[in-house]
């Protein structure tokens, strides 16, 4: 029976053939990229090519959770939020003003409310165990924790609302850029550990709808946190990790900024190869593939789970933090859905969910796509008004610009369906080799 | 002419064939019962007649017209009806609603069909307000039963209906699947409980490895000594 | 007794308000769920194209409900349902379906839906821009005051027309959801359908139909949650993503595949809204007096604040999903 269930189109796909739809596809992504540098200039192309590798770092977190486990992220924006927010709060300069003032201190006092609050609360949470009802003690925890987070927060309020009235925000540490990107990969694993803790043991679904959950309330918080992030007015610079333009002119510059974050690349792809090869990586696909029998062999399904979950998340913080910083702005309101989450998606679908060579191939065609589209949006959309205005006197919309873009959101997810009914495993599948 | 005519059937899942040559036939007024050791393929082949698995060889006739590989709702409207051995009723619907489905492509007929199935089932009668998850296993077979009956099938397909339930529920479906007989409905079941299944089989089938064994009469096939020594348990 | 009036303005009817959009919409995503076994992402934008189309057809016909007394979107609105309905079984055949035949996993389903979303997103805003606008194009919102017959209450309970159209709305679509569900011979097929649809097929029960039909409702009262939202406040094309969370989590609240639970759990979604950015210091104005100085002085007692609102829907559905999956009235599907 065994022998009978492997079927050919797996032997096809064995380790020893010549990967020539590999050789072809990244060489008409070279044309593509040299085409691109002829026609808008190394400058530009360059940072293009930054982008799109931090894109890539942000789509291997997304086919590690999607391709390997079967888990379906949609909030990918909210973790590149996260990452994005740590690489600004480390990297921006000390607000010295804000530091030596009260402020500073009623702050501090706040968070130590704050954390006294919590502290009571989880001791009334336990007090069962010192023969409380069980009931009651919850009931305490939960009307005490209301109580008190009305009472810290209305504190909280006022004391942001004078940081942001005399100082504008709190600004950040100073620290280097990569500080930030450490702990923005940290903190984007640690909600996300949270997340998948709650809803990994439950229908695939329903980690859909909370990712898409979570992303839109980090968005939130960014945006209306102003003490914190200055909100809707943006924080911008921030510093880089390389020597910037000012100092080496830009070509130079995104250069040396694309050469860390293609050693970034390197070495998650190494890992990932790695880890997807080995017992580990087996064990995850094996649950991916048949979740009964998994269990049913005596593996911990959902610590596993958890565990690919936060690794890709924590990845989409990394990447989230270096294209903050590459782009040297912070503004909570640029994180869309579209460009962050459903961008990131098609690279990984077209690409090859589970194969990391087709995410990377996927991030770069889809970004290069994605950046020509405008352009070229535009320019049929000139070509269009011009002969309707020609031929029949069309007076056309004064706003097409912000319209050609609706054009691209409609774009994308024609592209998410067709791939997904005409090419479910993406342009380099994933390779299943069989084992024994 | 045979009402159901299974001939040299081949067929299974995945490429593999379970079934290897199965010949079946019963008459309109007959009783037939597939009996065998398990992984012989009488579910799997009760499942092909009722399209719910395609056959790779063979053909399915009833009355003489091939029905192999048609759509399950074809199927029913030519007359078949068929109860599953598990998950055979839907649980949050209640009783006369389960049966109401069964003539879901009859919607006139429902309530003379009604008032026959609860003349066949006098228990259903009583319960009919009640949503068919809360009834016990005997009386959930009377419901899928009677959902099936519903439809005025010509031909009842019945997979284990006794799997699971105590002599006396036993004995009980014997006695209605032998009234729903009498009304004119053949039947063809798959049965575990051997003996008693081919006590009241008018054509018995014995099938092993996915091909027939010994075809005869039930009473026939009891008073076999090699069928009764190497099937019935001696 | 002008607080206890500003509770009823602000939370039973705001509540109220919100409840029954959220109730409408989560009763299409769970029919959907009951009968397709996924999340179906673009329910929201499925609510934005109903209104849509409602703002072209006021556009069209601006006079049509001087003629019977009633906004022009009121009366635009069973055509729009209509449409949506259309737009809905269109959908389905078009990028569903075939994924069904191909029998993918329900997540992949999630994700086509996700697809669908986009595509939708896309074309309203082509079409529409992304600003608000208004639904009252020719007639006028009316305004209804209650004054209380009590002593000392000054300000009067404020419903407004819209908001009494959503409530009977609201009320007939309850009901007649009920009678279909119960009575019908396709409701009761659709809920045969849900509890097993294996044999419901071998019943003879006809699930392209079942499933053409579960379309046609969910898109119908997408259509008709979307308009009243849109005649609540104004038409948004980029409302989709912060209407798809607290309409999911109200369907799960209520238990996933469980249409009155749906209904319950659109309710509780939307007070607890409310509830939630409620400013709670305005009923303690009263007792300022004997208060300790601290309580007193606290500006805004209340939990969110606006811009926070989405945090409530989330947090219900955490907390959902954690103490009891199934759901407050036992869901079917959820692992």
């Amino acid at each position: 029976m065994s022998t009978q269930s492997e079927r050919p189109s797996d032997l096809v796909a064995a380790p020893s053939r010549f990967p020539w739809r590999e050789v072809v596809l990244f060489a008409v992504l070279l044309m593509a990229v040299l085409g691109v540098y002829a026609l808008m200039g190394t400058a530009y192309s360059t940072r293009m090519l930054v982008e799109a590798a931090c894109y890539a770092i942000l789509a291997l977190g997304l086919t590690i959770q999607w391709g390997y486990a079967g888990q379906f992220n949609a909030g990918v924006m909210g973790f590149v939020a996260l990452g994005g927010y740590c690489a600004m709060a480390f990297s921006v300069p000390v607000n010295q003003a804000f530091w030596a003032s009260d402020l500073a201190g009623e702050l501090g006092m706040v968070l130590l409310f704050l954390a006294v609050g919590v502290l009571v609360v989880v001791g009334v949470s336990r007090l069962h165990r010192l023969g409380v009802p069980r009931r009651l003690s919850t009931t305490l925890a939960v009307v005490l924790a209301l109580l008190l987070y009305l009472l810290v927060s209305a504190r909280l309020d006022e004391v942001a609302g004078r940081i942001e009235s005399q100082f504008g925000f709190i600004g950040g540490l100073g620290l280097p850029a990569w500080a930030g990107w450490i702990v923005g990969g940290a903190l984007a694993g640690v909600v996300g550990y949270f997340i998948g803790k709650v809803c990994l043991g439950l229908r695939s679904d329903y980690l859909a709808i909370a990712t898409l959950g979570i992303a839109e309330i980090i968005k939130a918080v960014l945006k209306n946190a102003d003490w914190l992030t200055r909100g809707t007015a943006t924080v911008s610079p921030l510093p880089w990790p390389v020597p910037p333009p000012g100092e080496v002119g830009f070509t130079l510059a995104r250069a040396l900024y694309l050469s860390v974050t293609a050693v970034m690349i390197a070495a998650i792809f190494f890992l990932l190869t790695r880890a997807y090869n080995a017992p580990w990586g087996r064990m995850i696909r094996a649950i991916r593939d048949n979740e009964v029998s998994s269990a049913a062999m005596g593996k911990d399904i959902n610590r596993r789970r958890l565990e690919i979950f936060v690794l890709g998340c924590i990845l989409m913080g990394i990447g989230g933090a270096t294209l903050a910083s590459f782009n040297s702005l912070f503004d909570p309101q640029g994180y869309l859905p579209l460009n962050h989450t459903f961008l990131v998606l098609v690279m990984v679908i077209l690409g090859g969910p589970g194969n990391n060579l087709g995410t990377i191939f996927g991030a770069v065609a889809v970004y290069i796509i994605w950046v020509m589209s405008e352009p070229l949006a535009l320019a049929v959309l000139e070509l269009v008004v011009g002969l309707g205005e020609g031929a029949f006197g069309w007076d056309a919309p004064s706003n097409l610009d912000s319209r050609a873009l609706q054009a691209r959101v409609f774009v994308i997810g024609l592209l998410i369906s067709l791939v997904l009914r005409y090419a479910p495993k993406g342009l380099l599948p994933e390779k299943v080799r069989h084992h024994g | 002419m045979p009402l159901l005519d299974a001939r040299d059937v081949y067929g299974g899942y995945g490429g593999m064939n379970i079934l290897n040559g199965v010949d079946m036939a019963i008459e309109a007024d007959e009783i037939g019962v597939i009996v065998g050791p398990n992984g012989a393929g009488k579910s799997t082949m009760l499942k092909a007649i009722f399209g719910l698995l395609s056959i790779n060889q063979g053909e399915i006739l009833l009355r003489g017209e091939p029905i192999h590989n048609l759509p399950t709702n074809q199927l029913v409207q030519k007359g078949m009806g068929f109860v599953p051995q598990e998950y055979n009723v839907f649980p949050s619907l209640t009783v006369q609603e389960n049966l109401e489905m069964g003539a879901f492509l009859k919607p006139e007929s429902v309530a003379r069909m009604l008032e026959r199935v609860y003349g066949i089932f006098p228990p259903l009668k009583e319960k009919r307000r009640q949503p068919a998850g809360e009834l016990s296993g005997g009386q959930r077979q009377m419901v899928a039963m009677g959902r099936a009956l519903m439809a005025e099938p010509s031909v009842l397909l019945l997979d284990e209906p006794t799997a699971g339930l105590s002599p006396l529920f036993m004995n009980e479906i014997f006695e209605r699947v032998k009234e729903v007989n009498a009304a004119g409905v053949g039947v063809l079941m798959v049965e575990q409980n051997a003996k008693q299944a081919l006590a009241i089989a008018d054509k018995g089938f014995v099938l092993a490895a996915g091909q027939n064994r010994f075809t005869d009469t039930g009473a026939a096939l009891l008073a076999d000594p090699e069928v009764a020594r190497s099937f019935l348990g001696g | 007794m002008n607080e206890l009036v500003f509770f009823i303005n602000n939370v039973i009817i705001t509540g109220s308000v919100s409840g029954s959009i959220y109730a409408i919409g989560a009763v299409g995503v769970t029919l959907v769920f009951s009968i397709m076994r996924f999340a179906h992402f673009a329910h929201a934008d499925m609510m934005t194209f109903g209104a849509f189309m409602v703002l072209l057809l006021t556009l069209a016909f601006p006079g049509a409900g001087g003629a019977v007394g009633l906004p022009t979107a009121v009366v635009m609105l069973p055509l729009a349902i209509l449409l949506t309905a259309a737009l809905a079984v269109g959908i389905d055949r078009a990028f569903y379906k075939p994924l069904r035949a191909h029998g993918v996993k329900p997540i992949v389903m999630v994700i086509a839906s996700l697809g669908v979303t986009l595509m939708l997103q896309g074309l309203i805003r082509l079409f529409a821009g992304t600003g608000g606008q208004r639904l009252y194009i020719d007639d006028r919102k009316e305004i209804f005051r209650l004054a209380l017959p009590f002593e000392g209450a000054r300000a009067p309970i404020v419903v407004t027309e819209p908001q009494i159209i959503l409530f009977i709305l609201t009320i007939v679509c309850v009901v007649s959801l009920h009678l279909f569900l119960s009575r019908s011979r396709l409701g009761k097929a659709m809920r045969a359908m849900s509890d097993n649809p294996d044999l419901a097929r071998a019943s003879g029960i006809n699930t392209n139909l079942i499933v053409a039909v579960t379309w046609m409702i969910a898109g119908g009262l997408a259509a008709i949650a979307g308009t009243l939202l849109s005649l609540d406040v104004t038409f948004k094309p980029d409302l989709s993503f912060f209407l798809l969370l607290p309409i999911f989590a109200a369907a799960i609240v209520g238990g996933v595949g469980h249409p009155y639970g749906a209904i319950a759990g659109g309710f509780v979604v939307g007070f607890a809204e409310t509830l939630a950015v409620f400013n709670w210091g305005v009923l303690l104005r009263p007792f300022r007096d004997s208060l300790p100085e601290w309580l007193a002085q606290a500006g805004s007692l209340s939990f969110v604040g606006t811009e926070y609102k989405i945090v409530v829907p989330f947090v219900l559905l955490v907390a959902i999903l954690v103490w009891r999956p199934t759901g407050l009235f036992k869901g079917k599907v959820i692992t």
